[in-house]
């Protein structure tokens, strides 16, 4: 309940920030972070909660866009509807995925390998297909409106990622406090033990990665709406499975607040690169290849690590 | 028979360019079969390999082929440095922060070469660039064959360094039990760092013999990852005959889908592949092991 | 019968692991299985929890036939194992570990915490609950390990060696703890090497060699019978088992 009433907190305290900020910069950067923890949550629900790593995110977010793209476009589908098409479909596309590497025990490098290679197929597929616009992309006619799910300002786009990024949060402390989030941990902390005392193994991690191919498609939902356009590259490029793992990955996989503590710094990061180099391409990629590296090394439980150690430290060094 | 005279061409042409796979997938499974770890920075390093064919053509004058002198033994030590120091220190004992350090290497290189070279495509212009050879009434461009050639010999030198040497037994050693071997005074983070060195150094080989006939963009390791990944599994991680048919196979694959599906769709001919096979036979369908 | 072992056998590659072996199991009771290190007695626990599939015979269990089915089907309708190697949760504290096995048949999250601690003041954990699993002693992981299994509300609980591990004073304190387990009408089988243990604790008592069940009766009989000991335990054991005796 402790946890639930932080998160509280931290939510409303960004729900009322923007009544105080007058610039588009800062509700951008607000927006940018929102949208990182959200990829980020939703990784970190299958792969800091249940231990599963997965490299292609992308696979999932893709959908969620595509879907919600192509139903406007070429069916004249209202993207409220395409909204919650995208979030079914991207769980489909999870579930399909999810079936095939855990029905055959996949894990660890095999399973990531698995994903990223579903996520390029898709990427080939949305090149080769026409319905999607194929190698040119898709475009999203202009037409703002709540009832259309595009907005003149950005502080609609910032209550839509809000509220995207509240649910994924919400699910994710859920998982602190249900069976079945017991049971994802369980699993991944060790699945024979976790087995032997009647967790399912497939249909855990089942719910697991349905659960992330959701609220990854709700941020590829939130991704075409916001930007309005999408090609291949953009929504199965192996740069969305890299954002949503290297998020997690720098907060602190498997905690609650890890994504947005990710998010955060790698804004910050990013931000002070290109007050440095300008807008040089590549140096700021290259500096988060180098923090990932960095975190895997020194830092295995992320920025929410060093916090808990620094506390440890000042307890262990307070006067016996 | 007129069917034929099409295929063939293109079965030859995927044979020759299925032999460079074949040996960008030798040196990832000689990493994977002594180290048990997926180097995910493979074709960023192969990127790199290119590069430094390309600049020592561009700044020196010293063509692909004389590379071959320079190339293998650079990129050994690069190869062992990183695991020596970068890789080897990160596992944790978890081999999924093996695939994220290497993750991270290859964002690093790739993005460090797009910063430093843009993503410019650049080429090393030879005499021979289009010269052709005639095989069976198919006309193959004579830098691939030369690499074919290569790619056969390259293979070859690592199989007698794996069988014949004190070195390949040292690793082979360490590859079947790597306790047991520390305990007979094996320096097993050495034996790993030269082979991963060793792995690195076919790239090195392998830039030197594709550059005649390729391009080199910050971006053209993608194209081999994932393919050599394919071909690992698909000739059993830690086969070298297994990568060497595999490579073969899969040029010929990618290249009658390009034939018949058309170059973007002919690609998923190859992850279908890997994925069925990783989720059927991960041990692969040869043999396995070095 | 609560478990009924027919037959079943075995093999890895080309050894014979486990090879026609059977048992009978009533209700209620404690028993044991017992052999030299390598007879197969982890193994036939993997085979009568699923977590091997028998090549052949047949695992009935509270009357239906379970043999090869999954493990988590069968800790479902009531017989759960423990490990050998103890496999705590590793970085999750004891209160979620034990709630872990709380949730099998409570789905709500206050009901297994509430389940967890009155588990863990059954086998002397109640003073633990928070701390991280893997920094507990040995003797702890094996108590661990019995709560885990012991919060499923198990009609069976397989037991392996326990006791591996622990000293004289610690054996001591647990057998009661086992001996509570039963009181409250659980079966159990147990493997174990501490024979002070299996003498104090189980009725009777299944010998297994080399992958087979080669005698059966109650541990005192079979102590007494020198031929089993000698041959299946090991030159000396005959006069270790009579001085060890008098303690049940």
């Amino acid at each position: 309940m402790k946890t639930l009433a932080i998160l509280a907190v931290v939510f409303a305290a960004l729900g009322v920030l923007p009544l105080f900020v007058v610039s588009d910069v800062w509700l951008n950067s607000l927006i940018a972070v929102l949208y990182a923890a959200l990829l980020g949550q939703a990784w970190n629900i299958l792969g800091g909660y249940g231990g599963q790593f997965s490299f292609g995110h992308a696979a999932f977010f893709g959908t969620g866009a595509y879907t919600v793209a192509v139903l406007q476009v070429q069916y004249g589908i209202n993207p409220w509807i395409g909204l919650v098409a995208g979030a079914a479909a991207a769980g489909l596309v999870a579930a399909f995925v999810g079936a095939l590497s855990f029905r055959y025990g996949l894990r660890g490098s095999y399973f990531a390998l698995v994903t990223l290679a579903f996520a390029e197929v898709l990427r080939i597929l949305s090149n080769s297909v026409p319905f999607t616009g194929a190698g040119v992309g898709i475009l999203i006619p202009l037409d703002p409106g709540a009832e259309n799910l595009q907005f003149a300002h950005k502080s609609g786009y910032f209550w839509m990622i809000w509220a995207m990024a509240l649910a994924a949060f919400l699910a994710a402390w859920w998982l602190g406090h249900s069976r079945f989030g017991a049971r994802l941990m369980a699993l991944r902390d060790n699945e024979d033990a976790a087995r032997a005392l009647g967790v399912s193994a497939l249909r855990i991690k089942l719910g697991g990665i349905v659960m992330s191919g959701v609220f990854s498609g709700l941020a590829g939902v939130f991704y075409a709406q916001h930007y309005l356009y999408l090609d291949p590259g953009l929504a199965y490029g192996p740069a969305i499975s890299v954002e949503s793992l290297l998020v997690p990955i720098v907060g602190g996989m498997g905690t609650l607040f890890g994504p947005l503590l990710g998010a955060a710094a790698l804004h910050v990061l990013s931000e002070v690169t290109r007050d440095i180099f300008g807008d040089a391409p590549g140096i700021s990629l290259a500096i988060y290849g180098a923090l990932l590296i960095f975190i895997v090394m020194f830092l295995p439980h992320g920025l929410a690590g060093l916090g808990r150690i620094s506390a440890r430290r000042l307890i262990r060094a307070r006067p016996a | 028979m007129s069917e034929f005279s099409i295929l063939l061409p293109s079965v030859l042409n995927g044979i020759t360019t299925g032999a460079l796979y074949a040996l960008v997938a030798l040196g990832l499974t000689l990493i994977y079969g002594v180290l048990h770890i997926i180097n995910f920075a493979h074709g960023s390093l192969l990127m790199l390999a290119l590069y430094g064919v390309y600049f020592l053509a561009a700044g020196f004058d010293i063509g692909p082929y004389q590379a071959l002198v320079f190339m293998p033994a650079a990129m050994f030590a690069v190869g062992y440095v990183l695991q020596r120091f970068v890789i080897g220190k990160a596992s944790h004992d978890r081999d999924e922060n093996i695939l994220l350090v290497t993750l991270g290497l290859s964002i690093v290189i790739e993005n460090l070469a797009l910063y430093f070279f843009r993503s410019d495509t650049r080429v090393v212009d030879t005499p021979w660039s289009f010269e052709t050879v005639e095989l069976l009434g198919a006309f193959l461009p004579l830098p691939k064959v030369i690499a074919f050639f290569g790619a056969l010999a390259t293979a070859a030198a690592l199989w007698v360094l794996m069988t014949r040497t004190d070195l390949g037994k040292a690793i082979r050693a360490v590859a079947k039990e790597r306790k047991g071997a520390r305990l007979v005074g094996i320096d097993v983070d050495h034996v790993f760092a030269m082979s991963f060195g060793i792995g690195i150094a076919c790239l090195g080989i392998a830039a030197c013999l594709l550059m005649p006939s390729y391009y080199v963009t910050p971006q053209v390791g993608h194209g081999f990852v994932l393919i050599a990944f394919t071909i690992v599994v698909l000739g059993g991680m830690g086969s070298f005959v297994g990568a060497l048919i595999g490579g073969l196979f899969i040029g010929v694959v990618e290249s009658l889908g390009g034939l018949f599906l058309g170059e973007s769709l002919g690609q998923i001919g190859i992850f279908a592949i890997f994925i069925l096979i990783l989720l059927f036979r991960p041990t692969g369908l040869l043999g396995h092991k070095v | 019968m609560i478990l009924s072992v027919s037959g079943v056998s075995k093999s890895f590659g080309g050894l014979q692991a486990v090879r026609d072996a059977s048992l009978d199991v009533e209700q209620g009771r404690i028993v044991s299985l017992i052999g030299p290190n390598g007879a197969g007695k982890t193994t036939l626990f993997a085979l009568i929890t699923g977590f091997h599939k028998p090549d052949a015979g047949r695992v009935v269990f509270n009357g239906e036939d379970v043999t090869g089915q999954a493990p988590e089907r069968i800790a479902r309708l009531g017989m759960v194992r423990t490990f050998q190697i103890v496999q705590p949760f590793a970085g999750q504290t004891v209160r979620d570990n034990i709630a872990v096995g709380a949730h099998l048949h409570r789905p709500a999250r206050r009901d297994a915490l509430r389940k967890a601690e009155e588990v863990a003041r059954q086998v002397g954990l109640a003073d633990r609950l928070d701390q991280d699993a893997a920094s507990l002693t040995v003797a702890g992981r094996k108590r661990l390990e019995v709560a885990k299994a012991l919060a499923t509300d198990p009609k069976l609980i397989l037991l392996d060696e326990v006791m591996a591990g622990l000293n004289p004073s610690e054996v001591r304190d647990v057998i009661p703890i086992i001996q509570a387990i039963r009181e409250n009408g659980v079966t159990i089988v147990l493997i174990e090497h501490v024979m002070q243990a299996v003498m104090s604790l189980s009725e009777h008592t299944w010998v297994l060699n080399q992958g087979e069940t080669i005698a059966d009766g109650p541990p005192a009989e079979l102590a007494r019978d020198p031929v089993v000991i000698e041959a299946y335990l090991g030159h000396g054991m005959a006069t270790r088992l009579a001085e060890e005796a008098p303690v049940a």
